[in-house]
């Protein structure tokens, strides 16, 4: 299989990247040039039941785990707090939507 | 080798190292950020009584530390410093350890030669025109310079393996599950482990011993006791130290794509096996040759969901732009290296619509057919098994364009991470005065028996005149 400008192009749309005109045709290249050792895996021969057990998944753990110590404060990771929440910078695209930050520094939305 | 000789390098030492090899032009670039201070303000106070006491270690950046950043090698990340600390880290420094700084890496550990740093490529300090393997390039080249013995560094196919096989010194990657991945900036989960780089394989497992064991904090972290994995790595009898072992030879591994002078050290280091009282049988791992192409669709599948949060909200240097979508590209793109983003753009394709029964599921079902593979040898009564960790020495910077070319390097070294088997690599020769590393691969989590035999190979060496 390969993949066509379109593909890359849509692939790095899903994955929030943006690829310029310039650099296309050498990704497709490369990926195209990845894709075909990648190939190889179709030429493989599978048990009829190993398909099963490989998708059968592992065993899950209760979920206990303590909470992580921390060095710094939880607030220490964000521009600004309030009530609690991160806040972060407003988007323009946002408009005047959520009130405005209490911190000096920041403007946004928790 | 001893604990003793271990310590006896000091923290002062390893300034005087540091400063003679690495910053400069022409210097190693093996350290991404530095404690000098801090460092030599902790030799004044720390006690005697761990078993590293004072010994100063180098942590490869993408473990979390306290104080030091944690970049990953990345533009992205650059002067992010956690909030909490890798559990391995923890488990040194409170048996002593010293951290003197973190060490270069490709960038979020995608790469074989630590050329893809944002930070500039590591040199190798055997010849500084060749890279030091990757992706935790700047860890081997510390302890091959003689700044620390002892370094950690992480691997998804060959991270560990692979720079110690191209810098002459040991490195080991445990059993999946053996060591804590807490603190490790995930790439490939299924795939990533903390490794030790050491200068002999007695360090080696010291540093191994020290940082494994169960961690409520990792959910992979098995409960199973760890053995004292130095005793395995001390020669006791020196005449028939491996009687009763067997060794395999896999044929899969000593093609036409080796190149026949590391084949032929590989050849010799088989002989010393036998002599050491070791039998050594040739063995078949059928499904070898497709271990690569199965890693560069689980590990990129892999990477392309977990460095999603690197989004500027979550983490990652925010550029700012008009909308949320135009932030998220414009921080991504601008953040991310060449490589990052090609196995990110590939990982999303292979797990996009359409695509994910012929690439994701396939893969993860030969993969299990890889794993079987081994699980079949030692069952056989193979307790270990011996390949070259590398097809070729260390190559020159900028010599390897070919992202696949350069993927080939870890041709040896992606089945143990594959299998979740423990594996290492030790010097066993020289080519044109360049490292050569053997690899031993042992059954899941009998790390015991393969530290015994690099031991004894080791030492054989060493009776006669080193590798």
């Amino acid at each position: 299989m390969s993949v066509t400008n379109a593909d890359v192009l849509h692939v790095a749309q899903l994955a929030r990247l943006a690829i310029d005109d310039t650099r296309l045709p050498g990704l497709v290249a490369e990926l195209n040039g990845i894709l075909q050792h990648i190939d190889a895996l179709q030429q493989a021969v599978i048990p009829a039941d190993l398909a099963a057990r490989a998708v059968a998944g592992m065993p899950l753990r209760n979920d206990d785990t303590p909470s992580v110590p921390l060095q710094r404060a939880r607030e220490a990771f964000a521009p600004a707090t309030r009530d609690g929440f991160f806040l972060v910078p407003r988007l323009a695209t946002h408009g005047d939507a959520g009130a405005s930050a209490s911190s000096s520094d920041a403007e946004g939305d928790a | 080798m001893s604990v003793e000789s271990l310590k006896a390098h000091s923290v002062q030492t390893a300034w005087s190292q540091y400063d003679a090899v690495d910053a400069g032009p022409t210097g190693l670039n093996a350290f991404l950020s530095v404690d000098r201070d801090g460092s030599l303000a902790a030799a004044k106070v720390i006690g005697t009584n761990g078993d590293l006491s004072g010994v100063p270690v180098a942590i490869k950046d993408n473990l979390a530390t306290l104080t030091l950043p944690t970049t990953c090698g990345s533009r992205l990340l650059e002067g992010y410093v956690s909030p909490y600390e890798a559990t391995a880290v923890r488990k040194l420094r409170e048996a002593g350890a010293i951290v003197i700084g973190k060490t270069n890496m490709d960038e979020f550990a995608m790469g074989s030669s630590t050329e893809n740093s944002a930070y500039g490529p590591t040199r190798n300090p055997v010849d500084r025109s060749r890279v030091p393997g990757g992706s935790s390039g700047g860890s081997a080249a510390a302890v091959a310079a003689g700044v620390v013995r002892l370094a950690l560094g992480s691997e998804t196919g060959g991270s560990v393996r692979q720079p110690a096989a191209f810098c002459g010194i040991v490195g080991v990657k445990p059993t999946y599950g053996r060591v804590s991945r807490f603190g490790l900036v995930a790439y490939a989960s299924s795939l990533d482990h903390v490794g030790v780089f050491a200068q002999n394989v007695f360090d080696a497992a010291l540093g191994t011993e020290l940082i494994a064991g169960h961690d409520p904090y990792d959910a992979t972290c098995s409960a199973l006791p760890v053995p004292a994995l130095r005793q395995s790595a001390t020669v006791a009898d020196h005449a028939q130290p491996l009687a009763g072992l067997v060794v395999g030879r896999p044929i899969e591994y000593f093609t036409e794509a080796l190149d026949p002078r590391i084949r032929a050290h590989c050849d010799t280091s088989l002989e010393r096996l036998r002599a050491l009282g070791a039998e050594v049988r040739d063995v078949s791992l059928p499904h070898t040759s497709l271990a690569i192409p199965v890693y560069y669709v689980l590990a990129p599948a892999e990477a392309s969901s977990n460095l999603a949060r690197y989004d500027g909200v979550r983490y990652g240097q925010r550029r700012s732009a008009d909308g949320l979508r135009e932030m998220y590209e414009r921080t991504r793109t601008s953040g991310f290296g060449a490589e990052v983003t090609r196995r990110i753009l590939l990982g999303t394709y292979v797990l996009s619509a359409g695509y994910y029964d012929a690439y994701y599921r396939r893969a993860q079902t030969v993969r299990e057919l890889i794993t079987q593979d081994f699980e079949r040898v030692f069952a056989d009564g193979v307790h270990v098994l011996f390949t070259p960790t590398a097809p070729t020495p260390a190559f020159r910077i900028g010599e390897v364009s070919d992202p696949y070319d350069m993927y080939l390097s870890d041709i040896y070294t992606v089945t143990a991470n594959l299998a979740g088997i423990p594996a290492m690599s030790q010097p066993i020769g020289l080519v044109d005065g360049l490292p050569v590393g053997g690899q031993f691969m042992a059954a899941r989590f009998d790390e015991a028996t393969m530290f015994k035999a690099a031991a004894a190979l080791e030492y054989a060496i060493a009776q006669e005149g080193g590798a």
